[in-house]
């Protein structure tokens, strides 16, 4: 009875109603994207980091993998060092560098991967081959496009490029043997993959046994930590960094958008909270009458708590689903903006939706839900019963 | 015969801004079983105040009052509710049905707070709405009834637990002539088969069909 007086309290005012049901969806919805936005960027960059299985990358003494142009001396010794570790199973060095196309009129530049095809982890060969031989590439799409080429063409490249002399350095005619999508670049960017000693040769004697990057994916059971440790301490000219480590500096620089999405959910959290607590205490203003006779022919004061509870849980619980499908498209189209930004890998996620995500958003709705009827129904609960009739009576 | 309502010297005063109002200035009043009292008198003279304090919603700042052999004057807010729940009826001027409700669900719900079971309940609530002559509108909401019909199915919900005490304020002032004889009518149908009745009224003619009329003015009984 206390549930269809709830429900008639509401469906009395239909419109009323309805409005508060779509301000609290959009507040939902809102919180959603948040909580998608605070977690979204981080597991979307573990899921990149571990998606090849590497959980460990060298990089140059004092340098994060990739962030600046030093190289790391005496890879290959390095690499073969590795390897021979028993809890290693794999070890991928990576050179990065740039390659020049000269076209009819113009010159294409793009980002070039030194890499050993066999272990590599950088790219997934969407058609073609890997290069097996010395003057094979893959490229990606967007440097097809620029080149005007598909696999099986060849192409003539250089490692070098001076605009004031409009001179090439280490020229060589490759051949286009696969088309690639590369894990850790954006989609837009231009970008080949050839075997690392052809671009070290490419490059030049400043190259020759240099890896910017070396990859280390570990046997079943090893000790990530461990072995970390292990590798830092024998090799002194590298830094050794695991994905938990590689994840906490991406924490530490994306520490802002999980700022901004705490600060935008809580807002729209306490939007909807307020709406929900204007409308029931409202509602129950119009119901002094109605709830003080129902306490003065003995119905206990819970059971009106309890009523009021249930109309403001009721708005938050139809509202929730609607807020979620809501959140949801307005997080595909906010990522599909988001995802055009220059220079982000192209499986970058903002907004990923994990259902830890959605129950947590639920969560809180459900909680504000029943902390937005307090208020109304402590003022219904505890109206002096005869003053508040006799003032019904008197209006 | 014993009495139901024993009340000794109760006050009770209300604060409106500054000034301090004595509604009630000591009234004593004892009501027997089976007795039909109505209280009379100006507006203001405290005879609504004497029934909010004789139905535990309200309570007196001092003396003793006793209703069905227990002291009521100094009970918490849960021990008044279920005192109310079980020993009191009440109906009021406007009726103050529950609107979402049909006439059945309104005569269950101080049924259903009581504890009582599903199919006793729904039949317990039939038969009191039979007793007011409405077992056919049942189903109906209470903006399909009349107000002679309203107030007739406030009279079931209030007799629904089988109160010890039936207290009625101002239960003809909404209806018209006709059908606030009809509702004396019923009111003596109540007295005489039983129920202890105290009724405020501004109504001659249910006042007149009151075994006892007690007249009150400036928050005393005068009479």
């Amino acid at each position: 009875m206390i549930i269809t007086l709830a429900l008639a309290s509401l469906v009395r005012h239909r419109a009323r109603t309805v409005l508060a049901i779509l301000g609290v969806a959009v507040s939902a919805a809102m919180l959603l994207d948040m909580v998608m936005l605070s977690s979204g960027m981080r597991e979307s960059f573990r899921g990149l980091l571990l998606s090849q299985g590497f959980q460990l990358r060298l990089s140059p003494k004092g340098t994060l993998p990739f962030d600046t142009e030093a190289t790391i001396r005496s890879a290959d010794s390095i690499v073969a060092l590795i390897r021979a570790r028993p809890t290693v199973e794999a070890v991928s060095p990576v050179l990065g560098g740039q390659l020049h196309f000269p076209l009819a009129e113009s010159m294409a530049n793009a980002t070039a991967l030194g890499v050993e095809p066999a272990v590599q982890g950088d790219y997934e060969l969407v058609e073609g081959r890997h290069p097996s031989a010395e003057n094979e590439l893959v490229a990606n799409d967007a440097l097809l496009r620029a080149l005007g080429r598909s696999v099986g063409d060849t192409i003539r490249a250089a490692a070098g490029y001076d605009p004031q002399l409009r001179t090439l350095s280490g020229q060589r005619v490759l051949r286009i043997v696969g088309r690639v999508r590369f894990i850790y670049l954006a989609l837009e960017q231009r970008a080949a993959a050839l075997p690392i000693g052809t671009l070290r040769a490419m490059n030049g004697p400043t190259s020759i046994d240099r890896a910017s990057l070396a990859m280390v994916r570990l046997r079943p059971g090893a000790d990530v930590e461990q072995e970390r440790t292990a590798l830092e301490r024998q090799l002194r000219t590298v830094t050794v960094i695991s994905t938990a480590a590689a994840l906490k500096q991406v924490d530490e620089r994306l520490s802002y958008f999980r700022q901004l999405a705490v600060i935008l959910g809580a807002v729209s959290l306490v939007v909807g909270f307020l709406l929900v607590t204007t409308l029931v205490t409202v509602s129950v203003n119009e119901r002094l009458g109605e709830i003080s006779v129902m306490r003065a022919i003995g119905v206990r004061r819970w059971r009106v708590v309890a009523q009021i509870l249930l109309e403001s849980t009721v708005i938050m619980i139809v509202a929730a689903p609607l807020g979620l499908a809501l959140g949801l498209v307005t997080a595909r189209w906010l990522n599909s903006i988001l995802a055009r930004f220059p220079g982000l890998p192209e499986r970058i996620d903002f907004f990923l939706f994990q259902p830890s995500a959605a129950w947590t958003a639920l969560g809180l709705l459900a909680l504000s839900g029943i902390l937005a009827g307090v208020y109304p129904s402590w003022r219904g609960a505890s109206l002096p019963i005869a003053s508040t009739l006799r003032q019904e009576a008197v209006g | 015969m014993t009495d139901i309502v024993d009340a000794r010297g109760l006050v009770r005063e209300y604060r409106m801004g500054e000034e301090i109002v004595h509604a009630l200035r000591g009234v004593s009043l004892t009501v027997s079983e089976g007795e039909y009292v109505a209280i009379v008198g100006p507006s203001g003279c405290g005879k609504s105040t004497l029934l909010n304090l004789l139905g535990v919603i309200d309570r007196p700042q001092s003396g003793e009052l006793s209703i069905a052999g227990e002291r009521v004057d100094r009970l918490n807010d849960a021990r008044a509710t279920e005192f109310r729940l079980r020993r009191i009826g009440f109906v009021f001027q406007r009726f103050y049905l529950m609107q979402a409700l049909t006439a059945r669900e309104n005569v269950e719900l101080p049924l259903a707070e009581a504890g009582m079971a599903g199919t006793e309940r729904r039949d317990r609530a039939l038969e009191l709405l039979d007793y007011v002559g409405l077992r056919k509108r049942e189903r109906h909401r209470p903006s399909q009834l009349s107000g002679g019909e309203q107030q007739r199915v406030a009279i079931a919900r209030a007799l629904a637990n089988r109160p010890a005490l039936l207290l009625a304020d101002e239960p003809t002032g909404e209806l018209d002539a006709r059908t606030g004889a009809e509702m004396i009518a019923l009111f003596d149908r109540l007295n005489a088969d039983g129920t202890t009745i105290v009724v405020v009224t501004h109504d001659e003619d249910l006042a007149r069909a009151a075994k006892r009329v007690v007249h009150m003015r400036d928050g005393e009984i005068v009479a």
